[in-house]
């Protein structure tokens, strides 16, 4: 499989970065370069083999349905570009 | 008496409680040292004043005779990948510029509970993505080594953890906290003659650590010898409840068990490792460690872990995909920088911020990332990657009935010139060609530096464990450790 640079304008756009005509004309063959080298593992027999999921064999833990933490408003907004009035702030969403 | 600026973690504990000296005396000779190291480029931030007021604490502790934690009077360099409450922390990214974290990592606050002080925060790859430290926001980490031929190129010092990996080889911190995904522990600790150490998966808390690949991210420490990784991981190490994937497991005393007699062990040599175009001295090195650990006890078998090929592409997916997950939170809204061009709705500033914020490695794995996850690609890209998985996994499984360890090289080179691999990314992931298959099996592993090559530059051995087999990992670090005698420092040019 390869990337055209239509592609690689849909997964830029899908990955919310933008770039520019010249860009997607640079990624296409620097994409192509890294997919055709991982594309081996194809020739990998895999039938019958689980994906993994957790390296070390580990029970997910379970806590009591109760609140253990919070009221730190301030400290939460404190790193946004654009905080008003207690929120996030955010450019017009709907026209 | 050694200068102080030569001492370890260990060296500082012996001659704080020898009383030799004080903290505040480690903390004023290491802080100096930090701010004549400038032409590195190894610290983002510098943080003086929290390595004296640790030093103080350890100090009056000291004089009370009170107990004294692990990491007493030891001030340290914090990789910028964690964390720290109140101090910049930009994974080297120009997307968290300004970024000043209310919290601390758990792993930061573990060594300050043992009593560490910090020196600053340390230069690394963009969100740990590199294998030279030259994906940095921040510019470039110079490595303190320098090749014998007389000339003064500028080497990588190796990456992620480049900064770490630069400070405790030029003697400008005692040891440092790093992170390893694929090698970010290991390479840049065999590219400057230090000792790195990745644990198990799930050893140290993931929490408050900025997230790249969560399924392969562990810390672990950067510093002298084994002995003082011994330590310092016994420091970061630990249950956490904030970590789903924290294992709930005491945390032995692995200093206290230190015992380089090996007898009764066995060493697996994996045959797949001989990779083409090894350099002769890193093969003939290989051979070396062979005979230093047969020297040492123990028995040395040869053993086959047949996918080891497919480990790079399995994990040049599977990072990618969990990145560009993990990096989705980078939006411009809550934290970080934000670029809102004129009359701009959300979407093109999520579209503008994170082009103007991220280096253009991150947009690649962001972008691979993507690819792989996306609809019609997913099962064929990241399933099948993660059944590769599975398989290095059983490779080493299968290993372990036949030896306790492995030994390997820690990397293919020796440290490369900065700009010789920027250009080609394939070229540059294949440096962590003996590091990753460890990483994608959650495996403890360490690189121990035992010798130079033709250019003057350090090289390293890397040994690999069974799952929580910390003990023996380190037990065979040291004995090779002790028999390759490695004492070779860079020569102070900055």
């Amino acid at each position: 499989m390869s990337v055209d640079k239509q592609t690689v304008q849909k997964i830029a756009s899908l990955s919310r970065i933008a770039i520019t005509d010249a860009e997607a004309d640079a990624l296409v063959p620097e994409l192509n370069n890294i997919l055709g080298w991982v594309e081996q593992l194809g020739e990998v027999d895999c039938k019958d083999v689980e994906p993994m999921t957790a390296v070390i064999p580990n029970k997910l833990r379970l806590r009591e349905d109760a609140v253990t933490d919070g009221d730190m408003r301030d400290k939460i907004l404190k790193n946004a570009p654009a905080a008003e009035h207690g929120f996030f702030g955010v450019p017009k969403v709907i026209e | 008496m050694s200068n102080i600026s030569d001492l370890g973690i260990a060296g500082i504990r012996d001659g704080l409680t020898g009383g030799d000296f004080t903290a505040r005396e480690v903390a004023e000779t290491f802080i100096g040292r930090v701010s004549a190291a400038k032409p590195l480029n190894a610290f983002l931030v510098e943080t003086p004043d929290h390595a004296l007021a640790a030093a103080d604490v350890a100090d009056k502790a000291i004089a009370a005779g009170e107990t004294l934690g692990k990491m007493v009077g030891v001030p340290i360099g914090m990789k910028d990948l964690f964390c720290t409450e109140g101090v910049e922390t930009t994974a080297a990214s120009g997307i968290l510029e300004g970024f000043t974290p209310q919290y601390e990592s758990t792993v930061s606050a573990n060594l300050f509970k043992a009593g560490a002080g910090m020196l600053g925060k340390l230069n690394m790859d963009q969100f740990a993505m590199g294998s030279s430290n030259e994906t940095s926001a921040f510019g470039n980490v110079i490595s303190p080594w320098r090749r014998n031929d007389g000339g003064n190129t500028d080497l990588a010092p190796g990456g992620s953890s480049g900064g770490s990996a630069a400070v405790v080889s030029g003697r400008i911190a005692p040891a440092a906290t790093g992170t390893d995904t694929g090698g970010s522990i290991r390479q840049p600790a065999a590219f400057v003659g230090i000792t790195g150490f990745k644990p198990t998966y799930g050893r140290c808390s993931r929490w408050g650590t900025i997230a790249f690949a969560s399924s392969l991210d562990q810390a672990g420490p950067m510093a002298q010898d084994v002995r003082d990784c011994a330590i310092m991981l016994e420091a970061m190490a630990g249950f956490d409840p904030k970590d789903s994937t924290s294992l709930e497991l005491p945390v032995p005393d692995w200093e206290a068990a230190l015992n380089s007699n090996l007898a009764g062990k066995k060493i697996g040599i994996p045959k797949e490792y001989r990779v083409d175009n090894m350099p002769a001295e890193i093969d003939a090195l290989w051979e070396q460690g062979i005979a230093w650990l047969k020297d040492a006890g123990a028995t040395i078998v040869d053993v086959s872990l047949p996918h080891t090929k497919y480990a790079l592409p399995a994990y040049y997916i599977i990072a990618p995909a969990e990145a560009s997950s993990n990096l989705a939170r980078y939006d411009g809204v809550r934290y970080g920088s934000r670029d809102l061009p004129d009359g701009a709705g959300l979407q093109d500033m999520y579209a503008a911020t994170r082009e103007a914020g991220f280096g253009a490695e991150v947009k690649r794995r962001i972008m691979i990332g993507t690819y792989v996850l996306s609809a019609g690609y997913y099962d064929a890209y990241y399933t099948q990657a993660q059944k590769v998985r599975t398989l290095i996994s059983q490779d080493f499984e299968k290993a372990w009935n036949s030896c306790d360890l492995l030994l390997t090289p820690t990397a293919p080179s020796a440290a490369f010139g900065l700009g010789e691999k920027a250009d080609d990314p394939l070229a540059m992931y294949l440096n962590d060609v003996f590091t990753v298959p460890s990483s994608l099996a959650g495996l403890p592993a360490m690189s121990v530096p035992t010798g130079l090559d033709g250019q003057g530059l350090p090289l390293g051995l890397q040994i690999i464990g069974k799952a929580l087999d910390e003990q023996n990992v380190f037990n065979a670090g040291l004995a090779l450790e002790e028999r390759a005698g490695f004492v070779a420092k860079p020569e102070q040019w900055w």
